[in-house]
């Protein structure tokens, strides 16, 4: 046993004196946050427009500046013909042009409707959808307040609260799927590389020839980074608390248990890579494949699963992130206690269970 | 052989890395023709100075000429006139024997009929005829060290640097190597070599004893023999080393 | 030059040799392709709502239409209990909750003004604000005939704006057309950089490189022999995914692939020199794999992948003037969606022209032969 502490001891010398690989480990949480938390919104505001009015009249003057009073969008450029339109588009300096008719206050009066065409930038889509949503909106808001002087109306009015969640902050989505990233990196990429490389290297069939258990030798090698993994689940814990204001609603004990089990998971995940692969070229694709793909794809931190074709969501049932940030947003968002999420818990330990069992198997095809 | 012609030109070489000193103000002479035995123990510094001599590596203080080069200058020049073979096996594994000759031969600037010629030359010395087109990390040990040792001298360089050549080589091996060094001496190519097998040390001309970072003995092997009152170069590095031992 | 083509004719055997490459290049722009482009969507289909109607009332029930024969929801369950609706959204059986008090339609008729109660789950603020967007066209549009209905009794009549609107360049407002671009730029990016990154330090760690050093080779020569052969694949790779997406997702391509190959070519420049300097500068596999990793990540998540560019802060959008990818990622979108030409993109090429001039000189003078 004693042989054993002074081995794990000299592995964690030996990981903590690569400073380069340190401070990546303990920058990739902060600087993912960071990112994540600053840089990707969908919020939309400031979009550049155009305006070709061929009427130039009161109205859509009153338009055009409701349209820039509600800070959505910032008027870049008018045009004077159709034609400017498309290479207009094509320097990418707007996103979206909105066309009036002729006559247009004259026709709203006299006729009682007038024609607005608004034409937007769908190279990207999302976006494209979203300005227009709320182009229409405010048009609409418009002509209601004009329309309100005649008539008295009857209208619902809806009344939305945001559960969970109430001033839709981006954070309370990225916070979990950056847990579920960085512990799955740290623990199964790490470790598989690591191993792989003492395969490469040829030191792995010195270690097994040492009075150590193999056993043992596999704990020493990823001791130090459960250590890491944890500390890292709980920076990005901390940070979201205390930076981006996500709640704890739930029991922190349960979330730090979970996450313990999920890095064990990610590990044993690890050590089934490194017993496929030979090189640490190979164990790093693999990884980078069975790993980064799916747990930033396939798990619900980016995009919704509910919205991917089935053959895909019958795939993400197999990716342990998947469980994990939906056991993360249940513990800290919902506050959920261990009722509403042993499933999952479940499922992590069944995946946990089924790696160990696969690498000893391969460990011992590979002995004999 | 040897000439008293100097190829190779070493005053008060220090390399330092950090506070520890792996090269302590080295003096010597190589001359033309000569089989150069550069001993020591594991550490005490061989490779470090091999590589500063091959324009791998910067001396920190000291003059040193190679070929009649200066090693701050002329560096790249130098280069053209060195064949090295290093500790490690560095022929590319995955290439086949014919394709390292040819990869090598390329960059040192053989014409292709040179380089037809010098490789059939070789495989025929070699007697490879049969693995020319077999990937070069499947060949056994000693076979490799002769095969990077002959592409090392492909280009008929003026010196060869050879650091360990034949180590993990059985006794067997190591003695066809030996003779493929003597047959590159007769073709008037320098030999610089580093060993630390002592029984080698009686086949080189003039040698050096490195211990900690200096040169403690240099002369031919008779003379040190006869000097230290040894029956043998073991016997020498033995008293060499134990005398280090009582003064530090 | 002869030396030149000696290496890479040692590199391109070296390469095609080894067993990992083939899969490298070929299966990995079909998976990400696959999966990348059919998981990244946000097309909203099937919000899931659960109704609690207290009122059942001839307007409620028409509200409750409203919604069902949208297409965007689906009437997952209904209650008379708050409770009920409170436990879907929190084990995720709903995405919404509608609910409608009783006295629903007696206020709409006396006080003109009536509530419908929304509970939005929040947690992705995107899909929240999209849901919020939906729920809330359903109920103007609900609005809008209830006051139509009014005024004719009334026998007047309404001032009224129509709005069309038409989406350029993607009328189906399909969002692989958009993905794909983005992941092409990836690939290329992900392939050029690790390859080049691992082959150097590789050579680094079984010694071969300092069988090279000391030859007479130049370093340029060197730096050659290693950049085109993966510079080479990249362009390859670039060409392969175009023809996947085309085949597989029918992206158009609208501008000229001269000018998207002559910007690529100088990207990749970019790209491998990064690479090739991470490369010398590093001592083994596994610090290389994760200075490429850290700076990958950060370079894509910035490069406006998944969100416009417009909508991030204004100090990102400065700090993307050094991200070669955000230079590639709007190109390659730009011209192959909207057709853009060189004199609309002049600006990305000159950029990128002085950033392959920096990073290759920055990488070649980190190469040093001797230590």
């Amino acid at each position: 046993m004693k042989r054993f502490w002074g081995f794990v001891i000299k592995e964690f010398k030996h990981i903590f004196r690569d400073y380069r690989t340190m401070i990546i480990l303990f920058g990739m949480p902060v600087a993912q946050i960071l990112i994540f938390g600053f840089v990707i919104t969908n919020d939309i505001k400031d979009a550049e427009i155009a305006v070709l009015d061929h009427s130039k009249d009161q109205t859509t003057h009153e338009i055009v500046n409701k349209l820039t009073a509600s800070g959505y969008f910032i008027l870049k450029d008018n045009l004077e013909s159709e034609k400017e339109i498309e290479p207009t588009f094509q320097s990418g300096k707007i996103k979206q042009v909105i066309i009036f008719g002729n006559d247009f206050g004259k026709k709203l009066v006299s006729e009682g409707s007038a024609d607005i065409q608004i034409i937007a930038d769908a190279s990207d889509p999302n976006t494209a959808n979203l300005l227009v949503n709320y182009t229409s909106a405010i048009i609409r808001d418009y002509t209601m307040s004009l329309n309100a002087e005649k008539t008295m109306n009857a209208t619902i009015v809806p009344e939305v609260r945001m559960l969970f969640n109430q001033s839709l902050d981006g954070a309370y989505m990225f916070i979990p799927g950056i847990i579920a990233l960085i512990l799955i990196l740290v623990s199964a990429m790490m470790t598989s590389i690591t191993i792989a490389r003492e395969k490469e290297m040829g030191t792995m069939e010195v270690l097994l020839i040492s009075p150590l258990r193999p056993t043992h030798i596999i704990m020493g090698k990823v001791a130090p980074y459960i250590v890491i993994a944890f500390i890292n689940a709980i920076t990005v814990i901390f940070m979201g608390f205390f930076v981006f204001k996500v709640p704890l609603e739930g029991s922190l004990a349960l979330l730090l248990i979970e996450s313990l089990l999920y890095i064990f998971m990610s590990l044993s995940l690890g050590i089934f890579i490194s017993t496929k692969s030979n090189s640490q070229q190979v164990a790093m694709f693999i990884s980078m494949f069975a790993l980064m793909l799916p747990t930033v794809l396939l798990s619900g931190f980016i995009f919704p699963i509910e919205n991917m074709p089935g053959w895909l969501q019958a795939i993400t049932y197999i990716m342990p992130p998947r469980y994990f940030i939906d056991i993360v947003k249940n513990i800290l968002l919902k506050g959920t206690g261990l009722a509403f999420v042993w499933k999952e818990t479940l499922a992590i330990l069944g995946f946990t269970v089924l790696f160990i069992a696969l690498s000893v198997k391969n460990f011992k095809i590979r002995l004999e | 052989m040897a000439t008293q012609e100097k190829i190779i030109h070493v005053r008060d070489l220090v390399k330092k890395f950090g506070n520890f000193t792996a090269n302590d103000h080295l003096n010597f002479d190589v001359y033309k023709g000569d089989i150069y035995g550069f001993l020591g123990a594991n550490g005490a510094g061989k490779t470090t100075a091999i590589k500063i001599l091959c324009g791998l590596s910067y001396p920190t203080s000291g003059t040193v000429e190679v070929a009649g080069l200066n090693i701050y200058k002329e560096r790249e020049n130098i280069k053209k006139d060195i064949g090295y073979m290093s500790q490690k096996f560095s022929l590319y594994e995955q290439l086949t024997v014919q394709e390292n000759i040819r990869f090598y031969g390329g960059i040192y600037g053989l014409k292709k009929k040179e380089l037809n010629e010098a490789g059939n030359h070789m495989i025929e010395t070699l007697q490879l005829q049969n693995e020319r087109h077999k990937i070069v990390g499947d060949l056994p040990l000693g076979w490799k060290q002769k095969l990077a040792f002959s592409i090392a001298i492909m280009h008929n360089p003026c010196i060869v640097f050879l650091d360990e050549p034949t180590g993990g080589v059985d006794p067997k091996t190591r003695r066809q190597f030996w003779e493929l060094i003597y047959q590159a001496a007769d073709r008037g190519i320098t030999v610089f070599v580093t060993t630390h097998y002592m029984d080698e040390a009686e086949y080189c001309q003039r040698l050096s004893i490195m211990v900690d970072g200096r040169i403690e003995a240099l002369g031919k092997p008779e003379d040190l023999k006869n000097e230290h009152a040894a029956g043998s170069m073991e016997e020498v590095f033995i008293k060499l080393a134990r005398k280090q031992k009582e003064t530090s | 030059m002869r030396t030149i083509l000696i290496l890479l004719r040692k590199e391109f055997i070296m390469i095609f040799r080894d067993r990992t490459m083939l899969p490298i290049i070929f299966v990995m722009p079909l998976l990400q392709l696959l999966i990348l482009v059919n998981a990244a969507t946000f097309d909203m289909k099937n919000i899931k709502m659960f109704i609690i109607d207290k009122d059942h009332s001839a307007t409620s029930l028409r509200l409750q239409n409203k919604f069902s024969g949208s297409p965007f929801f689906r009437i997952e369950d209904q209650s008379m209990n708050v409770e009920g609706g409170h436990n879907s959204l929190l084990k995720g059986n709903a995405d919404v909750v509608l609910h409608l008090e009783n006295g629903f339609e007696h206020d709409l008729m006396t006080e003109k003004q009536t509530k419908a109660q929304l509970l939005v789950n929040g947690i992705n603020s995107r899909t929240a604000g999209l849901i919020n967007a939906y729920t809330s066209n359903v109920i103007a549009d609900f609005n809008k005939n209830v006051i139509i209905d009014n005024l004719h009794l009334k026998g007047d009549q309404m001032l009224q704006v129509n709005i069309s609107s038409s989406f350029w360049f993607n009328p189906s407002l399909n969002y692989k057309n958009y993905m794909v671009p983005g992941i092409l730029v990836i690939l290329v990016t992900i392939i050029g950089m690790f390859l080049t990154a691992l082959n150097i330090v590789r050579e680094k760690e079984l010694g071969t490189i300092e069988q090279i050093n000391v030859t007479p080779i130049k370093k340029h020569q060197f730096v050659i022999g290693k950049l085109f052969p993966f510079w080479l694949i990249a362009l390859f790779e670039l060409a392969f995914g175009l023809t996947l997406g085309k085949l597989m997702f029918d992206i158009p391509i609208e501008g000229s692939l001269l000018v998207l190959f002559s910007f690529a070519a100088i990207y990749l420049l970019v790209i491998l020199a990064l690479g090739l300097f991470i490369s010398v500068s590093a001592k083994t596999q596994q610090q290389v794999m994760f200075v490429t990793f850290f700076f990958m990540l950060v370079f894509i998540l910035m490069s406006g992948l998944f969100t416009p560019e417009n909508s991030m802060p204004i100090w990102a959008q400065r700090a993307n003037a050094i991200n070669p990818l955000a230079y590639f990622m709007r190109v390659n979108r730009m011209v192959l969606l909207k057709g853009s030409g060189f004199a609309d993109i002049a600006n990305e090429f000159i950029s990128i022209s002085v950033f392959a001039l920096v990073s290759l000189s920055l990488a070649i003078w980190r190469y040093r032969k001797t230590k």
